[in-house]
């Protein structure tokens, strides 16, 4: 049988996971209303579990399994790690809202399990099925999370324009597929570039796929023109929602297209960066302009999160080793970011009050110099400005481009930078400058208290010593973008 | 004699109409989550065919894995709808309009 040589290994920590969020969800049948602390305590220590278990497989070479379906180089054992750690500080962050709000039930927990695994599978896929199938498990079971706030019209709402436009983007996503397929006659990553490299592939079918799925890749990424859904999901889901929509997706949707471009399709660079570069302009374009408007903190992260998507799609444009490496820097250290910028929002708000406008950060410093300090951090770093860690990442994506010869590029796209750091310099005139409109305790989790100055102290730190992260995502793309 | 072209044709109108429907249609929800299913099933025509002319079974393969994902994209469609539904009293496009900004 052909089960002899199978190596289940490299996916071990997907078979893990599965194994208990499977168990977590049988435990909750079993649990009181009171004791649902266990449902935290066993995700956290899956979490970490799961982390081990990524470390310990993880190897310095490319390894294949399940019929070249599976691929664990480097780049996955990297976002994997990243993704369970965002994963992690969510569920810090995100206790005492989802206490407040009557939504600590185990469908939250099971559902951010799942999502994470259809991370984890993304990353590893190496044949556009196992893509599909990893995409697929992480989008439902986000689409159900938005909704999860049962009887909110906004999260509800929500849900279904998260779902509606995402379903399209994989229709998009498929029929790509399924043109390259037509003209390759093959779904693996490798095959399809060697095919495409040997000259035995049709191009006109190919360049068909390529145009559908650059279309669908900028829809998950949330890229200008295809960006409607972002701003309207991250303000009507849940604030704990939103931070997970926010985060580990987009460290998967940066593996997904530099495998799909820079990997399967690598011949084609020329079509697919002038394609990439206008998505990439105008989402910084317009991402950092529609910002400035909004009122809304959470629907000003979700421009903001535009704008950045388009600097991860920029270092992949450049299509160099350099690119992707500060593209792959970028989208971990943007994590840090939007997990800073989400906790803040979360410390504001209380049982039955979203602090989820601009005007709730009114005096943030007086009322608590430290979490000011936070603020401080996070808006520098999401700015650029130096000795954040914000700066070193957009300078890195910019000297990728530099290096690729594009220099009026990278010119625009710093005019277009500072335009953004308006928005982010007034929030911090609002907390320093501004007298406080409510003087109510900020929220009374020590854990998370605890967990976003650490936050903080990272962007910080990162800032400063960049060069050992720096140094670990060229390594890994060295590694994995070898062949 | 059918070939290739004429399956990638109907393909194409099946997936264009999907598309349309989903840009087109302001009033009913129902008609999102049928458009939605068209292009799925248009794509499912392009693999088949695919997979016909170029005596390779994976393009199959992938149909079935399209059609169960399918099944289960539209239960969640439907959950949404419903939740939706209780909230709103109604299904229609137009009346989704509590997020602006």
């Amino acid at each position: 049988m052909m089960l002899a040589g199978l190596n289940i290994v490299p996916a071990l920590p997907e078979t893990f996971l599965l194994c208990a969020v499977s168990v977590l969800l049988m435990l909750d049948l079993f649990l009181k209303e009171n004791s649902r602390a266990i449902l935290l305590g066993g995700s956290l220590l899956s979490l970490i579990v799961t982390a081990l278990i990524v470390l310990n497989v993880g190897e310095s070479g490319v390894i294949y399994t399940f019929h070249h379906m599976y691929v664990l180089d480097p780049l996955a054992t990297a976002m994997k790690l990243a993704a369970i750690a965002t994963v992690f500080v969510i569920f810090v962050y995100g206790t005492q809202y989802v206490t407040d709000r009557g939504m600590f039930k185990s469908e939250y927990y099971a559902l951010m399990l799942f999502a994470l695994m259809g991370i984890c599978v993304l990353v590893s896929a190496n044949n556009f099925l196992s893509m599909y199938v990893g995409l697929e498990l992480l989008s439902l079971s986000s689409y159900a999370l938005v909704a999860l706030e049962r009887d909110s019209v906004k999260s509800t709402e929500a849900g279904m324009k998260y779902f509606v436009l995402g379903a399209l983007a994989s229709g998009m996503l498929l029929y790509g597929i399924s043109m390259v397929y037509g003209g390759t006659k093959s779904l693996d990553v490798n095959e399809v570039a060697t095919i495409i490299g040997s000259g035995a592939a049709n191009m006109v079918l190919v360049k068909i796929g390529l145009v559908f799925i650059v279309a669908g890749l900028a829809f998950k990424l949330g890229a200008v023109p295809f960006h409607m859904w972002v701003p309207d999901v991250y303000h009507g889901a849940p604030t704990a929602v939103t931070m997970f929509v926010s985060s580990a997706p987009k460290l998967a949707a940066f593996v997904f297209v530099s495998r799909v471009l820079g990997q399967a399709l690598p011949a084609l660079h020329g079509e697919w960066q002038q394609m990439l570069m206008v998505l990439a302009v105008l989402s910084i374009a317009i991402g950092n302009i529609t910002a400035i408007a909004q009122t809304n903190l959470k629907r000003m992260f979700a421009y903001s999160a535009i704008s950045h998507m388009g600097f991860v799609i920029l270092g992949v444009m450049v299509n160099s080793q350099a690119g992707y490496a500060a593209s792959a820097f970028y989208v971990i250290t943007y994590m840090l970011m939007t997990l800073g910028g989400f906790g803040l929002i979360l410390l504001l708000t209380k049982a039955g009050f979203e602090g989820d406008q601009l005007s709730d950060l009114k005096g943030l410093a007086q009322r608590s110099p430290l979490f000011g300090g936070v603020l401080l951090l996070v808006m520098f770093s999401m700015a650029g400005i130096p000795s954040t860690v914000g700066f070193i990442s957009k300078f890195s994506v910019l000297s990728a481009v530099l290096a690729g010869g594009n220099v009026a590029l990278a010119v625009i796209v710093v005019l277009l930078s500072v335009i953004g750091a308006f928005y982010y310099l007034r929030i911090v005139k609002l907390a320093y400058f501004d007298a406080p409109e409510s003087t109510a305790e900020l929220s009374t989790d020590k854990g998370m208290k605890f967990a976003l100055v650490v936050n903080g102290l990272f962007i910080l730190a990162l800032g400063i010593l960049p060069q050992s992260l720096l140094d670990y995502c060229q390594q890994v793309v060295l590694a994995s973008f070898a062949s | 004699m059918i070939g290739l072209t004429n399956y990638l044709i109907v393909a194409a109108i099946l997936f264009a109409i999907g598309v349309l429907g989903i840009f087109m249609n302001r009033r009913n929800l129902i008609i999102l989550l049928m458009s939605l299913e068209l292009m799925l099933l248009a794509v499912n025509i392009n693999f088949v065919a695919f997979s016909q002319f170029l005596s390779d079974m994976s393009g199959q393969l992938f149909v079935f894995f399209i059609l169960t994902v399918a099944a289960a994209e539209s239960a969640i469609g439907l959950a949404i709808l419903v939740v939706l539904f209780r909230n709103l009293n109604s299904i229609n496009v137009e009346e989704l309009e509590s997020l602006k900004g």
